[in-house]
C-alpha cells in the first residue's frame, strides 16, 4: 500500500455538506443537538462525534461579498506531531499507517488530552470526557484498506475533494492552482504540503477563511514542536520520510 | 429543461436567478463547475448574497417580484445594442410576423393591452392575433421594418424598460445591471450560449409565467434555444416532479399534457375539435395536430377492450371539469376551508407546511370527515388536528395513515428535470406494513370496484370499465402484486391488432417503437404518447446506462432513456443553419449529413431536412401550429408581452411602470367569499419589510423526510430568518436572537442570522428592508425547530397557474419578548 493523500480545492466548494453527513454515516456517529446562533456552521465545532465540518466565514471587500467554506478535518501530518506527544506517554496510542492514516487507538484512554490536542497544529484531536478516548477523523482507513476512498471525497459532487496516491494528488494541487490563479491571482497552496496528507487549495486570502488560530500558523508550530521531539521521536518519523511499506508496527493491519 | 444537467457544461454564460442551484440542486454544481473551468462566467441574481452567489464571477441584487423589470431590461439592451442573433430570429422566431394593427401596448394603455375586460379580469384576446393573407397565412416582414411586426412591437414595448426605471423599480444597483446585460448579451452569436437555472423564485409569483417567458424570449433573441449550453431550463424541486408532470400531477391536464375534458364537450369529435390546432402553412409540421391519435390511444390504455369507436372509446367515462372551473391547489383549500367536500387524500405531501397561507390549509383540514394521508413518516398534515392553536377534541376529521414505501424500497422510474426517464431498482424491502404506492392504489381499486359491484352507485362505469394488467391475477380475480414493468409497458403502449404502417407488420400485443406509430382508430395504445419508446420490444429503455457519448457534447444518448424519443435537447433544430450547418461547430447538437440525406447527432425535432430543401423541410418549433417560436406570446391569460406588476403584496403604493398595481389578470378571492385568512396588508406600515421564502441544501422540502434525520437536523436544526444588518439595527435585534416573523396571515418564531448578504434596496427614493427565511419546518419535529414558513404567504395565485405567491409577500420582524 503507497502513502495517500487528500486535495481540498476550496475555489470548488459549495459547503453542501454532504462530506460532514457522509463522514457521520460512514462512521456512524451520532447527530449532535445543536441550536442555531446565527450561522449556518453546526456543529459548531469538532468534537469527539464530529471528525470533519464546514467553517463559514463570509465578508466584504470595496463593497463586494465574499462568503468562504473551509473543510476541517484532521490533516495526516507525515510526521504528527501528536503521535510524538502520544508516544511518550502510551506506545500504540496513536499510530500511524502505511496509507497515511494516523489513527488513534483505544491506548488514547491512557493520554492527556489537552497535551495532545495542543501538540496538534490544528487543533484537531478530541477527548471524551466520560471514556477518556480520543477521536478524530481517521482517513476512512478502514474504506481505504478495501480499496475504497474515504467517504467525504465519495460524497463531494463539486470536486472539490480529490483522493490517490500522495505524488498524484500534489502534482494535481498544483496543477489546479495553477488554474485557478488565472481567476484568483492570489490562490496558493497552503503551504504545509510537504508536512500533511490533506493538502489546500485556497482561492482567496488565508484571513478569510474561518479556520483555527493555530492552523493559520500551523507551520512554524510543526517545526517548532518537531525540533523540541525529535529526540524521542526521530526514529518513527525517519521511518516516515523514507517512505517504508508500514511506517509503524502496531498498525492494527499487521 | 429544455436542455439537460450535463449540458450545462456546454454554457459560455450561466445565470443562476429564481434558483439557487448550489443549495438546492448541489449537484448541478458539478456540471457549474466544469462549465466555468472551461471559461464560462456564473452570474447570480437574488434578493440575497447566497451560497451560488459565493461561487459567481458577478452577484447582483434583486428586489423579490421584480424580475420581469430586471430582464425587461435586458430585452431593451439587447435590441438597441443589436445584439440579438438576427439569422436565427429571422428564421426561427415570430419576430418578423405582424400582429392586427389595433393590438395595443401597457404603454398606449396605461399598463393594460387591448381587450381589457375589468369586471371579467380578463382579456378578450381578439386583437393579439397576427394578420393573414387570403390564404389563410400569416403575414411576415422579414426585413423587420413593419411598425406591427412583432420586433417592432417588442422594441417599442420594452423601449420604457431604461436601465434608470428598472434599477429603481429592482434596487439593482445601475452598474451591476448594464454588467450582467452586457455579459449576458454577448452570446447573441453563432457559437456562443447561455443558460439559465430557474425554479421556484420565478414561477411563485403572481406573474410567475411572465417571468419564464421574458427568459424565454431573451433566449430566442440571442439564438439560445436548440443550441448545447443554452435553453430554458428549469430545475424542478423534486427527483420524479418532472415526471409526475408529465403523467397528469395537475388538474387542467391528462397524461402527456393532454387537456382535461370540459362538461359543456359531450363527444370525443368535439374534445378533438377543440384541442387539435390547425395550419394552412404546408411548411409547418404542427405535431399537435397528431393530438387525437394520443387521446384515442389513453382511452385505450385506461379502458381496454370496452372503449370502442361506438362509444366515443370511453371519453364520457373520463371526468370533466366543469366549464371555467378552477381546481387548482388555491382553489382545492379555499373549498375545503368553505365545508365544500368530505375526504382528502393528501398522498406524498404535507400541505400542513407546504400549501400557501398554511394556517387557511391546516383549519380546512378541520372541515373534513375523513383524511387520509400515505407518507414515509409522520407529518404536520396528518397530525395536524394536535398542532398549534387546535383543540382535538373539536375536530371531527377522522385521519388515517397509510404508511409507504420509500424511493429506494421499491422499483420503478423516475424522470429528472432533464426529461430523462431512469429505471431505479429496489434497495430493500419497506420496514412493516409499509407499501409501495402502487400496491396502495391497486387495493384501493379493489376495494372501491368491490363496493361499486355491491351498491351500484351513481356512476360507476368509470370504474368498473378500467383496465387493471399489471400482474399476474390470483383466484380471486385481483393482480397479486403490481409489477412496476407492467406499468411501464402500459405507458409506453400496444399493438392491439395485428397493424400494418409503411408495409411493416406490427403483431399484435407487441409495443408501440415510437409515438409516430400511434393510431386514432383504436389499434394501439399508450398511457402517455410522450413516454411511448420508453419500454419497447428492444427492452426497458430507462434502464440503460451505457456511458458512450459519440457525440461529445454530453448526451449520452444510451444512458436511460429521455422524452420525447431520446431527444436531449429540444427544438434541436434551431441549432443549425438553414442547410443544417450547426451554428456552433464545437458543440454541434445535430448536423445535417446531406450525402447520406440524414441528420447526425441527437434525435432530431423531427427527420425532414434543413430549411434550405424548401418544401420538404418543416420549420423548427413543430410544437406550435406556425412552426415558430413565440416572442409574441398571444396565448396566456396576462398578455403576449410579460409587463412588470408589482406583487399582490408589495411595498410601493404605486407601480413606477404603469398605472396598474399589480397583475389585472389574476384570480383574486372575491370580498364576499373570502375567507379571514384571505387578507393581504400593501403597503401597510404593520407589514412594512419584503419577505421571500427559500429551501437550504441541508432539509428536503418541507423537511417531512429530513427533519427526522439527526445528521440533517444537527447542521440546520432551526428556524432562521436572514436580515440585513440595517435591518437588525432599526429593530434591536442582534445575530442569534429569537425574534417573531408577522404577516398578516401568521407569524412565526426564527432565529436571526444578521448578515452582510441582505442589504436594504432603494427603491424609488425609499429604503426598503427584506428578509428571507426557508419554509424546511414544522412544529412536529424537531421539537424547538419552528414552524413552516408558508404560515405567512398570502393565497393569491399566478394567472395562468395559480401557482402561490409565495417569493414576495409582506411581514414584520420583531424580536422577541419585546
Amino acid at each position: 500500500m503507497g502513502t495517500y493523500a487528500a486535495l481540498v480545492d476550496l475555489s470548488r466548494c459549495t459547503a453542501c455538506r454532504a462530506c460532514q453527513v457522509a463522514c457521520k454515516q460512514w462512521n456512524e456517529l451520532p447527530g449532535e443537538k445543536t441550536v442555531n446562533t446565527g450561522t449556518y456552521q453546526n456543529p459548531p465545532d469538532l468534537s469527539v462525534t464530529t471528525y470533519t465540518l464546514i467553517r463559514f466565514k463570509e465578508g466584504s471587500q470595496n463593497g463586494e461579498m465574499w462568503w468562504n467554506f473551509f473543510k476541517d478535518q484532521c490533516r495526516h501530518c507525515l510526521e504528527p506531531p501528536c503521535k510524538e506527544a502520544a508516544d511518550m506517554k502510551a506506545k500504540g496510542a496513536i499510530i500511524k499507517e502505511a496509507s497515511g492514516a494516523v489513527l488513534f487507538t483505544e491506548k488514547t484512554r491512557l493520554l492527556d488530552g489537552k497535551e495532545i490536542r495542543e501538540a496538534c497544529p490544528y487543533d484537531i484531536p478530541r477527548q471524551d470526557p466520560n471514556t477518556k478516548l480520543m477521536a478524530k477523523c481517521t482517513f476512512c482507513a478502514d474504506r481505504i484498506a478495501h480499496g475504497m476512498i474515504p467517504a467525504c471525497i465519495k460524497a463531494c459532487p463539486t470536486g472539490t475533494l480529490a483522493f490517490g496516491p500522495r505524488d498524484n494528488i500534489l502534482e494535481t494541487a498544483n496543477k489546479r492552482l495553477a488554474e485557478v490563479k488565472k481567476r484568483f491571482p492570489e490562490a496558493k497552496l497552503m503551504g504545509d504540503q510537504e508536512e500533511v496528507s490533506w493538502i489546500y487549495l485556497l482561492h482567496r486570502p488565508e484571513a478569510e477563511f474561518q479556520m483555527t488560530a493555530r492552523a493559520k500558523v500551523a507551520r512554524p508550530v510543526v517545526v517548532a514542536r518537531r525540533s523540541l521531539l525529535r529526540p524521542f521521536g526521530v526514529l518513527v518519523a525517519g521511518a516516515a520520510v523514507l517512505g517504508s511499506a508500514r511506517a509503524d508496527s502496531d498498525s492494527p493491519r499487521e | 429543461m429544455t436542455n439537460h444537467w450535463i449540458d450545462i457544461r456546454n454554457a459560455d454564460v450561466i445565470l443562476v436567478m429564481g434558483s439557487n442551484a448550489a443549495e438546492n440542486h448541489p449537484i448541478s454544481f458539478k456540471w457549474v463547475t466544469k462549465a466555468m473551468e472551461g471559461g464560462a462566467v456564473l452570474l447570480s441574481v437574488d434578493p440575497r448574497f447566497t451560497r451560488t452567489s459565493a461561487k459567481a464571477h458577478l452577484y447582483a441584487p434583486i428586489r423579490s417580484g421584480t424580475d420581469i423589470a430586471f430582464l425587461g431590461g435586458m430585452i431593451k439592451y439587447i435590441i438597441d445594442n443589436k445584439k440579438y442573433f438576427e439569422e436565427y430570429v429571422r428564421l426561427y422566431t415570430n419576430a418578423s410576423f405582424l400582429v392586427n394593427p389595433d393590438f395595443k401596448m401597457p404603454g398606449e394603455l396605461d399598463g393594460l393591452f387591448s381587450g381589457y375586460d375589468a369586471k371579467g379580469r380578463k382579456y378578450d384576446k381578439s386583437t393579439w392575433a397576427f394578420q393573414k393573407d387570403t390564404n389563410g397565412l400569416i403575414k411576415k416582414d422579414p426585413t423587420f421594418q413593419d411598425p406591427n411586426c412583432v420586433l417592432q412591437l417588442l422594441k417599442k414595448h420594452y423601449s420604457r424598460y431604461t436601465p434608470e426605471v428598472v434599477s429603481t423599480i429592482t434596487g439593482t444597483p445601475k452598474d451591476k445591471l448594464l454588467k450582467i446585460y452586457e455579459i449576458y448579451a454577448s452570446t447573441g452569436k453563432p457559437g456562443k450560449a447561455a443558460t439559465i437555472m430557474y425554479a421556484m423564485g420565478w414561477t411563485q409569483h403572481t406573474v410567475g409565467t411572465q417571468n419564464i417567458r421574458t427568459m424565454a424570449i431573451i433566449q430566442l433573441l440571442l439564438g439560445n434555444m436548440g443550441v448545447a449550453g443554452g435553453g430554458v431550463n428549469a430545475l424542478r424541486g423534486e427527483s420524479n416532479v418532472q415526471g409526475s408532470t408529465d403523467h397528469c400531477l395537475l388538474f387542467h391536464i391528462l397524461p402527456g399534457y393532454l387537456r382535461t375534458p370540459q362538461a359543456s364537450i359531450a363527444t370525443l369529435k368535439e374534445y378533438h375539435d377543440k384541442f387539435t390546432p390547425t395550419t394552412k402553412d404546408p411548411m409547418s409540421a404542427n405535431w399537435w395536430s397528431n393530438y387525437p391519435k394520443y387521446s384515442v390511444s389513453l382511452l385505450k390504455a385506461f379502458f381496454g377492450a370496452n372503449a370502442t369507436k361506438a362509444n366515443d372509446f370511453g371519453y364520457g367515462w373520463l371526468p370533466k371539469l366543469d366549464d371555467g372551473q378552477n381546481a387548482s391547489w388555491l382553489v382545492l383549500f379555499d373549498e375545503m376551508y368553505k365545508g365544500s367536500f368530505s375526504g382528502f387524500f393528501s398522498w406524498g405531501q404535507n400541505p400542513a407546511c407546504s400549501g400557501a397561507n398554511a394556517n387557511k390549509v391546516r383549519l380546512a383540514m378541520a372541515k373534513l370527515d375523513w383524511m387520509v394521508t400515505v407518507n414515509i413518516f409522520p407529518s404536520e398534515t396528518g397530525e395536524f388536528w394536535r398542532g398549534p392553536g387546535m383543540k382535538p377534541k373539536s375536530i371531527k376529521t377522522e385521519v388515517f395513515l397509510l404508511p409507504a414505501a420509500a424511493s429506494f424500497e421499491k422499483e420503478g422510474s423516475i424522470t429528472n428535470s432533464g426529461r430523462w426517464a431512469q429505471w431505479r431498482y429496489k434497495g430493500g424491502n419497506p420496514p412493516g406494513e409499509a407499501w409501495p404506492d402502487g400496491e396502495i392504489m391497486s387495493e384501493l381499486y379493489y376495494r372501491v370496484k368491490a363496493l361499486y359491484e355491491k351498491q351500484g352507485g351513481a356512476y360507476p362505469d368509470p370504474v368498473l370499465k378500467l383496465t387493471w394488467d399489471y400482474g399476474p391475477k390470483g383466484s380471486d380475480g385481483k393482480i397479486k402484486h403490481v409489477d412496476p414493468h407492467m406499468v411501464a409497458k402500459e405507458i409506453n403502449g400496444y399493438f392491439l391488432r395485428d397493424v400494418k404502417i409503411k408495409d411493416k407488420l406490427y403483431k399484435k400485443g407487441t409495443l408501440v417503437p415510437s409515438f409516430a406509430f400511434l393510431q386514432d382508430d383504436g389499434t394501439t395504445s399508450s398511457g402517455n404518447w410522450l413516454y411511448c419508446q420508453s419500454y419497447t420490444e428492444k427492452g426497458n429503455m430507462m434502464a440503460r446506462r451505457s456511458k458512450k457519448d459519440p457525440s461529445g457534447v454530453g448526451l449520452y444518448l444510451e444512458f436511460a432513456w429521455a422524452w420525447p424519443v431520446n431527444r436531449r435537447i429540444i427544438y434541436n433544430r434551431a441549432s443549425v443553419d438553414e442547410n443544417g450547418k450547426p451554428w456552433d461547430t464545437e458543440h454541434p447538437v445535430i448536423q445535417w449529413d446531406s450525402a447520406a440525406k440524414k441528420w447526425l447527432g441527437d434525435v432530431p425535432d423531427g427527420g425532414w431536412p434543413p430549411l434550405s430543401a424548401g418544401k420538404a423541410s418543416r420549420y423548427a418549433f413543430i410544437m406550435k401550429p406556425e412552426g415558430h417560436a413565440h416572442i409574441f406570446g398571444p396565448g396566456l391569460a396576462d398578455g403576449p408581452f410579460p409587463e412588470h406588476y408589482e406583487p399582490y403584496e408589495c411595498p410601493i403604493e404605486k407601480n413606477l411602470m404603469n398605472a396598474q398595481k399589480f397583475n389585472p389578470t389574476i384570480k383574486i378571492f372575491s370580498p364576499e367569499t373570502a375567507t379571514p385568512l384571505d387578507v393581504v396588508f400593501s403597503c401597510d406600515p404593520r407589514f412594512p419589510i419584503v419577505a421571500t421564502t427559500y429551501r437550504m441544501v441541508e432539509h428536503w422540502q418541507t423537511g417531512v423526510m429530513t427533519r427526522w434525520q439527526p445528521w440533517l437536523v444537527e447542521a440546520q436544526p432551526q428556524l432562521w430568518v436572514e436580515m440585513s444588518n440595517e435591518l437588525a439595527g432599526l429593530r434591536g435585534i442582534k445575530n442569534g436572537d429569537k425574534v417573531l416573523v408577522q404577516s398578516a396571515r401568521g407569524q412565526v418564531e426564527a432565529v436571526a442570522i444578521v448578515t452582510e448578504r441582505f442589504k436594504p434596496f432603494e427603491v424609488a427614493g425609499q429604503t426598503i428592508h427584506q428578509v428571507g427565511l426557508p419554509w424546511c419546518y414544522g412544529w412536529i419535529t424537531p421539537p424547538d425547530g419552528g414552524d413552516s414558513a408558508n404560515l405567512l404567504t398570502p393565497s393569491i395565485g399566478d394567472a395562468n397557474t395559480m401557482i402561490p405567491e409565495s417569493k414576495a409577500f409582506m411581514v414584520n420582524v420583531v424580536r422577541k419578548g419585546v
